[in-house]
């Protein structure tokens, strides 16, 4: 497994692809922090790559580049490994890569600029977000077997996750306004991994707003010490029930 | 002979009048004197300076009731043992400096004080500590009264189980300076009081307003601060008072504000910094206040203007990083927003007179939508959110259109 994933973490970097997406990031992120002197402001510009774009990159990146190697794979399963182990070390590597693009690109900078706790609960949300989209990704190649369709699906789940969901909560909080649906506005917001990563941030940079009227929910439900483990074990869910979907379906798969 | 009465009538001053004065020095403290619950007792008559040495004084309640100074020489502790209102003072032109009173006792119908002045002028409390009184300071009917450099300290949990720290009633003149309050209900309260100056004061972690008045016209608030206080500091229906040079912070919670003016008309809020609080300015039924030179910082509502409020001028101040820089609950517009800086303008200045070319409108429709819909929060900067709140601010249509800063400034003040 050792071997495997050091060959796909170098065979990831040596892919060009990776390392014009740290620079882009890199070139992003000091430009903003630099330009702008307001820091909250800077932050934000951050929120939102992290919230789009890295998302949106992890898992078009992720998709292509299984589709790619699906001779490689191949040749793998011919060899005696487990086929477990050649999954998991399929996401190690990808995973490992782009979370070190992300680290390199946006946490370097966002530590030196911003006050530690934020910059670490928006390091922590760009990559836990990365690993979500990495296992998504490879959920898709698995279910796929055409290329354009497989991608086409991850455009869509990132479209769906990172814009349309929003607005479909929106949507029906203002429908249901003139009822209590607070308990099911936090659940909405709590399935969705990008929601979660926002509301994070949020209780970091808008900590002053949120102690207004919705202070007692969104104290209670995510600003605590039990409500940070929460998000932190719903987030972990998007990474495993994918991620041990796809491989069971991979154990089984006729390839 | 002319020359005989210009050397009497000095002479006679000089000499004369002291010996018909013939104020005394007492002093009391351990192996010099009784007690100090004796002092109505002890021979002090107007004009005599009471001395009192170090030592555990608990003996009830002391009263003063003639004009006398007293000093505490090295600190001594008066000790109200949970039952009994500390000090009273009784009479005018008192001076009562350099004690610690702790422990008053606990009264619902009484208001039992630190330090408590009955119906009396010319009063001065100075480099007192306090600690653990229910009311600290209580001033009933004073005039020209002077507390100053006071460290007061309690430890309320509960708002209903413990007083004010400087609580003023019905009286004129006062001027409070220097002193700390801490963990009272409010740390300044004042209803009815007239004429008077709040000046470097800091009051913190008082359970309910760091500053409370009601009823108290032309008053002057300079240089205090105010932090960590429940709700930070409520002002209520005054008439012409000025606040200047005051830090009003971290008041954080639902309903807590920086300042909240409630039905206050011609005030003048100026040079005031309002750092992380909730909602920094909360006005509501203000009318004719200049609020100028402020700086709103990390605020969650920098300003929040509620539709009732007529003819106040906001104008060059800073507004930088907060969530949300104005809020109001109506489309009625009445006041006046003028030069101010706006972190989130996005306009430019072309012709180079340092005011932007295009107005700002800083009204941001998604405050609008939370305050209808508090839980609404929960999306806020999301994708669909910022869109909602790009469309709106180039085309207004929720919002009034007419609630805009004409002549916003590019750089931010420096205040």
């Amino acid at each position: 497994m050792k071997g495997i994933s050091t060959f796909i973490i170098t065979d990831i970097l040596k892919n060009r692809i990776v390392l014009l997406y740290t620079l882009v990031l890199c070139g992003f992120s000091w430009s903003i922090f630099s330009l702008e002197d307001n820091v909250s402001k800077g932050i934000l510009s951050m929120l939102n790559i992290i919230l789009l774009i890295v998302p949106l990159v992890s898992i078009i990146f992720a998709n292509i580049y299984m589709y790619n190697s699906t001779e490689f794979i191949e040749l793998l399963v011919s060899q005696p490994v487990k086929r477990s182990s050649i999954w998991s070390s399929l996401f190690f590597g990808l995973t490992v890569a782009l979370n070190a693009a992300f680290f390199i690109g946006i946490g370097i900078p966002v530590l030196v600029f911003i006050t530690p706790i934020t910059a670490l609960v928006v390091i922590l949300a760009g990559i836990l977000l990365t690993t979500v989209f990495v296992s998504i990704a490879m959920l898709c190649f698995i279910l796929m077997r055409d290329k354009a369709k497989g991608i086409g699906l991850s455009i869509m789940i990132w479209l769906f996750l990172s814009l349309m969901y929003d607005g479909l909560v929106l949507f029906f909080m203002f429908q249901y306004a003139d009822y209590p649906i607070e308990k099911i506005m936090v659940l909405l917001s709590a399935i969705n991994p990008v929601d979660l990563a926002r509301i994070q941030v949020l209780l970091q940079i808008d900590v002053a707003a949120l102690m207004g009227y919705t202070g007692a929910i969104f104290k209670k439900l995510f600003g605590t010490h039990l409500g940070y483990l929460t998000s932190l074990l719903l987030i972990s869910f998007w990474i495993l029930c994918p991620y041990f979907f796809s491989l069971r379906l991979f154990k089984k798969k006729d390839l | 002979m002319r020359c005989l009465t210009g050397l009497l009538i000095p002479l006679f001053i000089f000499v004369a009048i002291p010996c018909f004065v013939s104020a005394k020095n007492i002093h009391i403290g351990p192996g010099k004197n009784s007690g100090l619950s004796d002092l109505p007792l002890l021979k002090a008559v107007d004009g005599d300076s009471v001395f009192v040495h170090h030592s555990l004084y608990k003996e009830g309640n002391i009263i003063i009731n003639k004009k006398i100074v007293m000093i505490g020489v090295n600190n001594p502790i008066i000790d109200g043992d949970k039952k009994y209102e500390v000090v009273s003072i009784r009479s005018d032109h008192v001076v009562f400096r350099g004690f610690t009173v702790q422990n008053s006792g606990y009264g619902t119908l009484n208001d039992l004080g630190g330090i408590k002045v009955y119906d009396a002028q010319h009063i001065v409390i100075e480099n007192n500590i306090l600690d653990n009184n229910f009311f600290s300071i209580y001033i009933n009917f004073g005039k020209n009264i002077l507390i100053k450099n006071n460290i007061i300290k309690a430890y309320g949990v509960e708002e209903q189980q413990i007083g004010n720290g400087i609580h003023c009633w019905k009286s004129d003149s006062l001027q409070i300076i220097g002193n700390y309050v801490q963990g009272h209900r409010d740390g300044i309260y004042f209803e009815f009081v007239t004429n008077s100056i709040i000046w470097r004061n800091i009051s913190k972690y008082n359970i309910r307003y760091g500053l409370h008045f009601m009823f108290s016209n032309d008053d002057a608030y300079i240089n205090n601060v105010f932090d960590n206080n429940g709700s930070g500091v409520a002002v209520m229906y005054t008439k012409k008072v000025v606040m200047y040079n005051n830090t009003f912070k971290n008041s954080l919670g639902d309903a807590s504000y920086g300042i909240l003016l409630k039905e206050i008309s011609d005030a003048e809020i100026i040079g005031n910094h309002f750092i992380h609080n909730t909602a920094g300015l909360f006005l509501e039924g203000a009318n004719r206040i200049i609020i100028q030179k402020n700086n709103f910082l990390n605020n969650g509502w920098g300003l929040k203007i509620q539709a009732n409020c007529m003819d106040n001028k906001i104008s060059v101040n800073n507004f930088i990083g907060n969530t949300f820089d104005v809020s109001t609950n109506g489309s009625l517009v009445l006041n006046i927003f003028e030069k101010n800086y706006w972190d989130k303008y996005e306009g430019y200045d072309l012709d180079k007179n340092h005011l932007g070319d295009v107005p700002y409108h800083p009204l941001n429709i998604y405050s609008t939508i939370i305050e209808n819909n508090p839980i609404a929060m929960l999306l806020f900067r999301s994708f669909m959110v910022t869109l909602l709140e790009r469309t709106e601010k180039l085309i207004p249509s929720i919002t009034p259109d007419n609630f805009k800063d004409e002549n916003p400034v590019l750089k931010a003040y420096l205040l």
